[in-house]
């Protein structure tokens, strides 16, 4: 278990529990440790409910990149059955931080598209740490024209820092490439999902989201820019990250306030990262209900559905 | 339905507008040093007389070089709910667009306006980067929803004019989603067959390069413009190496496929016109700087 700076308090009282437990092995210690160690879990859980009930925006996006972190491929491999993954931009290469192919939800076929950003240092090179070059975004622009010609639904899974800002990525056109990749979503006469299912990096994500339904993780987040960004530029002090994160409003609770988002998807207490398989079946769920809303449009109604709904964006303001 | 908010002629109202009157009648070139006239380098369209770079131009200045006799008739743009996100950093935000407003005399950073250049109808985008370095917020994205509209409703075509370090922060999420929502409009521009080219200026990086300023049919560049999706500091921090000379500048993205042309600013005018003209099916222009139309061909 990886615990984030604001959850040493936790960490203390879990090690305590993990302390008596491995002394009663060992045939040491009182005969009630586990009582004892019961009630250390119990006051662990509690904090742990409260820690989460209340976080911070800043806090959230320390959850939201938390390594334990179920990534796309975990709910890729749990959620989906027959997955094919394709891969490349038929022009230049293959973008590894991009995992795409045919796969089958819910026995339904459909195109699987998202960002992979690794669990060890090995993957997380090989992913490029989620963040996408424009070979990410002409597979993907590939992969939704395929869909739409063979009528099958799209679900994005965005989880990317932001795009690559590389020498590479730049010449070969990242710009170029993410506003295509916007445009073919708007273009798709299929259903197209997508869910927020950790850090949702300004262009880099809103290619992949620009759908007819967007979910997020409870503790997710998506933004137009960093905290740290932000802070650097508005601030002139990357420090000042957690009154960005605050100013930002970048948490789902504040994007499905203004009409950003469609829903929110319930993590474990204590986020994702603390059971994984709960929280994947939970946006299987979702996934589940938002193609359902769109089962049955026709391709002309799903198009101008997912147009007149960036149309409509910011049409309420948040509360002071 | 009044589209037209009122009918100027800025070459007569720019003598009296705030912006054009510079307490300083000099101007240093930033590349040559050379000290510059105003008024020698507004005839010169703010190219530097010296060194040919071209300096920063407003959408109003550049509108009144640009039409028939300097007349256009603004297109009116919807007002966005200011301030959503009651956005504060170091300031307010709505103090920094007061601050804006008070030092450009515009009420934002894009203006849209309708008229002709060499005859040939046109509607024109703007984008202000003196006004909060042109960000791209909702009143942006209002703009060139507007733009496309009364495009596809008269049938002329879009020149959009970018120059933009990005997003607007202070607007969070919603300058974000002015991304696709832009992007919403060049499509409307596309399925009505409606010709639409962009004139990248500088700078022009972030998401505005990365939704509409990236999806013209046609793709000029003012000469030595910077366009990027990130910016040459925040790739040699992640790369940790020296950039090539010219990276990311106008010429080196001709050189690497992502532009058809780059073009001098004095050169643009009869450009525009001419491509304008074979895209749209018209006999080949008269080239002159001609009167202002009667006022009455571009009512509505
Ligand atoms: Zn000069």
């Amino acid at each position: 278990m990886v615990y984030l700076d604001f959850e040493k308090p936790l960490a203390d009282i879990e090690a305590k529990a993990e302390e008596l437990r491995a002394m009663a092995r060992k045939g040491e210690g009182a005969v009630d440790v586990e009582k004892e160690a019961a009630a250390l879990d119990a006051k662990a859980q509690q904090m742990l409910g409260e820690l989460y009930a209340s976080l911070t925006p800043w806090r959230k996006t320390l959850v939201a990149r938390h390594a334990d972190r179920p990534h796309c491929s975990d709910y890729v491999q749990a959620l989906f059955t027959e997955f094919t993954p394709l891969a490349g931009d038929r022009a230049f290469g293959d973008d590894h931080a991009v995992m795409a192919g045919l796969a089958r939800f819910n026995e339904m076929p459909c195109m699987v598209i998202g960002h992979e950003k690794g669990n060890d240092t090995k993957s997380r090179i090989h992913h490029n740490f989620g963040m996408a070059r424009p070979e990410g975004y002409r597979k993907a622009i590939r992969l939704m024209d395929m869909a739409h010609r063979f009528g099958l639904p799209v679900i994005t899974l965005v989880d990317t820092p932001g795009a690559y800002p590389g020498k590479g990525a730049e010449e070969r056109g990242q710009s170029e490439a993410i506003a295509r990749c916007t445009m073919k979503c708007l273009e798709i006469g299929v259903p197209l999902v997508s869910v927020i299912i950790g850090e949702g990096g300004s262009g880099g994500a809103v290619a992949f989201a620009t759908a007819n339904r967007i979910a997020m993780l409870e503790h997710s987040i998506y933004s137009v820019i960093s905290p740290e960004g932000c802070a650097s530029i508005l601030w002139k002090d990357a420090e000042k990250m957690r009154d960005a994160a605050e100013a930002l409003r970048l948490t789902a609770q504040d994007l499905k306030k203004l009409d950003v988002i469609d829903r929110i998807i319930p993590e474990p207490i204590g986020g994702a990262q603390r059971d994984p398989a709960a929280a994947i079946a939970a946006v299987g769920v979702e996934i589940g209900a938002m193609l359902a809303e769109l089962s049955g449009m026709k391709p002309a109604d799903l198009i101008r559905d997912r147009r007149e709904k960036f149309r409509a964006m910011g049409a309420h303001a948040l509360a002071a | 339905m009044n589209w037209i908010t009122n009918y100027v002629r800025p070459r007569i109202n720019s003598l009296f507008s705030r912006r054009e009157v510079p307490e300083n009648l000099w101007t240093k070139c930033p590349e040559c040093g050379t000290m510059l006239f105003h008024r020698e380098l507004s005839d010169n369209l703010n190219v530097c007389t010296n060194c040919d770079h071209h300096l920063a131009i407003t959408p109003r200045a550049r509108f009144a070089a640009l039409f028939d006799g300097g007349a256009f008739v603004e297109v009116k743009v919807p007002e966005p709910i200011a301030d959503p996100l009651h956005f504060r950093d170091q300031k307010k935000y709505p103090d920094r667009m007061k601050a804006a407003q008070k030092s450009t005399g515009e009420k934002e950073a894009m203006l849209v306006a309708e008229g002709e250049m060499g005859r040939t109808p046109v509607i024109a985008v703007g984008q202000d980067f003196s006004f909060m370095g042109g960000s791209m917020g909702m009143y942006v994205g209002n703009a060139i929803i507007a733009a496309a509209e009364r495009a596809v409703q008269t049938g002329k075509p879009l020149v959009l004019f970018s120059a933009a370090g990005g997003a607007r922060m202070q607007e969070g999420i919603l300058s974000l989603m002015q991304m696709p929502r832009t992007t919403v409009a060049v499509k409307m521009l596309k399925e009505a067959g409606i010709p639409y080219i962009v004139v990248l200026t500088h700078p022009t990086t972030g998401g505005v390069t990365a939704s509409y300023a990236m999806l013209g049919d046609i793709q000029i560049a003012e000469p030595n413009a910077l366009i990027c999706f990130a910016g040459p500091r925040v790739i040699e921090q992640t790369i940790r190496e020296k950039l090539p000379e010219g990276f990311q500048r106008a010429e080196y993205l001709l050189e690497h496929g992502m532009l058809d042309r780059v073009t001098h600013r004095k050169a643009l005018r009869d450009e525009l016109i001419s491509i304008l003209r074979m895209l749209t099916g018209q006999p080949a222009p008269t080239r002159a700087d001609l009167p202002a139309p009667e006022p009455a061909t571009t009512e509505a």
